[in-house]
């Protein structure tokens, strides 16, 4: 089972998550920018955020044989922020690099007008960057929230495959679905959607579309549900064709869309699920700093 | 590196996209960090090699990359279409390595040293449209020579530092170099700028590696060796 999670916070997590995923299957993820639990007080914050998100992390989970992505924005609950407004003043310099595959995540939060006018603009900044949005559904008022999304999206003008809707569940699939939009599922511990939940709306609604994430951050989550989801489309009877599909070509597919991704191209790797995590590179830095502790090679002899 | 503007004519940058910064230079905060998934990327094939990539220096510590002379390119054509006053210049500069991540910034580290001389020949004033750099990449310098970094290390010492950095911060910089393994090839006409106070802090080095039973790096027994002390 070789794995693409389009939708997990690493820098949230550890070097044991890194390894435990690699040796579920995890080969690439996509990291979104999101609120990092504690407020941001300016623009300066976001930089150094959005810094690490295209440079510490993505070489970090390069040390444990995983392709690390991001996307970039301006998050609904901090677009609320005065002082955070000027973050989109410099989004266009991010949104021009190399491995940043998608706008996001934007959208609704509390569903104020700030959010919507963020949200607005991030639809622009996408199609004059030719990248996809990744969207997140708010926990409260999904429903109404998820209505509305789909009209900004709609009224952008932008084609709805360039546009994933998150967090969806029961309630709210079924507009995504109808919209033309991708279909974006996390799968939590508690809350959210679980993996049998899913396996319940694959098997209704089929897999075109259909993105499964763990979205795995700071709080209670696991970083291991996209594997697990996989197992229980296979205990349904999903064949293995069927799980490579939602687990690795659709999202490939989706982010694929930003001609921005890192992978590898061509042949499957036969070792996903079953080999355990390669060892970082002991020589290896970023910018002079590796994540080995007391190792560092004598450069200088 | 050696330090020559890009060669003008067929280049490393597409024709299209030069064409692009030069309507709109103001575009270079969103052109330059793009510019590789375009122009290519990787190690420039050495003349005297068939093989893609130089074994001997991956990380462009000796040379430029595909991409870094890309960017290069980009940013004296932003500069030139621009017209842009020093002041302006400096701060289209420095925003594109502040911003940058340690791609972006290496190349305009690389830049440093042709926009200085936007006329290709240092010391003789700027051509009509594009003022020289001066003194205000500096900061630039500093900062990448804080980092660990060796292909920053490396590429803040090309010929803009050699011209312009201060001595003392020259002497530690080369000194850096010897202590995180940046080649001395790499660093811009430093047969010219060693001096006995460099020679003195390399004496002391390798004094101390030698107390520690380590060995002493070839590149500091280069320097001690332009400068030979009776015992």
């Amino acid at each position: 089972m070789r794995i693409f999670d389009p939708h997990i916070h690493m820098t949230s997590r550890t070097t044991d998550d890194y390894e435990a995923m690699y040796a579920a299957g995890v080969r690439a993820v996509t990291e979104p920018s999101f609120w990092l639990g504690q407020p941001r007080t300016g623009p300066g914050s976001f930089r150094d955020y959005f810094d690490a998100l295209v440079g510490w992390e993505r070489f970090r989970a390069a040390q444990f044989g995983i392709r690390h992505h991001c996307t970039i924005a301006l998050n609904p609950k901090e677009a609320n922020d005065p002082d955070c407004r000027p973050v989109l003043d410099f989004l266009p310099r991010y949104l021009a690099k190399d491995g940043v595959v998608a706008v996001g995540e934007t959208g609704f939060d509390s569903m104020t007008d700030e959010e919507e006018e963020v949200f607005r603009r991030h639809l622009g900044l996408a199609d004059e960057h030719g990248l996809p949005v990744l969207v997140h559904t708010p926990h409260r008022d999904k429903a109404a929230g998820t209505r509305r999304t789909l009209e900004l999206v709609a009224a952008s003008g932008l084609p709805p495959e360039r546009v994933l809707v998150d967090h969806l569940n029961e309630t709210t699939v079924a507009m995504v679905a109808d919209s033309g939009c991708w279909m974006g599922f996390s799968i939590y511990p508690d809350t959210k959607m679980d993996e049998h939940r899913m396996v319940r709306i694959l098997a209704e609604r089929g897999l075109d579309r259909m993105i499964v994430n763990s979205a795995a951050d700071w709080g209670r989550s696991d970083p291991l549900k996209t594997a697990r989801t996989g197992e229980a489309m296979r205990r349904a009877g999903f064949t293995e064709d069927d799980v490579d599909r939602v687990l690795w070509r659709n999202p490939v597919e989706f982010y694929g869309q930003s001609g921005r991704l890192l992978l590898d191209d061509g042949e499957p790797d036969t070792t996903a699920g079953t080999a355990p995590a390669p060892s970082p590179s002991p020589s290896a830095t970023f910018a002079g700093n590796s994540v080995l502790r007391g190792t560092r090679p004598d450069t200088a002899a | 590196m050696t330090g020559s503007a890009p060669a003008p004519g067929p280049g490393p940058v597409p024709a299209a996209l030069l064409a692009e910064v030069r309507a709109a230079p103001e575009r270079i905060g969103v052109l330059f960090p793009a510019v590789a998934r375009v122009a290519g990327r990787g190690p420039v094939r050495p003349a005297d090699r068939d093989d893609p990539a130089d074994p001997a220096d991956p990380d462009g510590l000796l040379a430029p990359r595909i991409e870094d002379r890309a960017r290069v390119a980009l940013l004296l054509a932003a500069a030139r279409a621009a017209r842009w006053p020093a002041a302006r210049l400096a701060e289209e500069t420095a925003a594109l390595y502040r911003f940058g991540d340690a791609d972006e910034k290496r190349a305009v580290l690389h830049a440093l040293d042709p926009l200085d001389r936007p006329d290709g020949r240092a010391g003789e004033g700027a051509e009509p449209g594009a003022e020289p750099l001066g003194d205000a990449g500096l900061p630039l310098v500093a900062d990448a020579l804080r980092t660990n970094d060796p292909r920053l290390l490396a590429a803040a010492l090309g010929p803009y530092a050699a011209r312009r950095l201060p001595a003392p911060a020259w002497r530690q910089a080369v000194l850096k170099c010897l202590f995180t393994g940046v080649p001395l090839a790499a660093v811009a006409g430093w047969e010219g700028r060693a001096d006995g106070e460099l020679a003195r802090m390399v004496a002391d080095y390798a004094a101390e590696r030698q107390a520690a039973g380590r060995s002493v790096p070839p590149d500091a027994r280069r320097i001690l060796a332009l400068f030979p002390r009776p015992e």
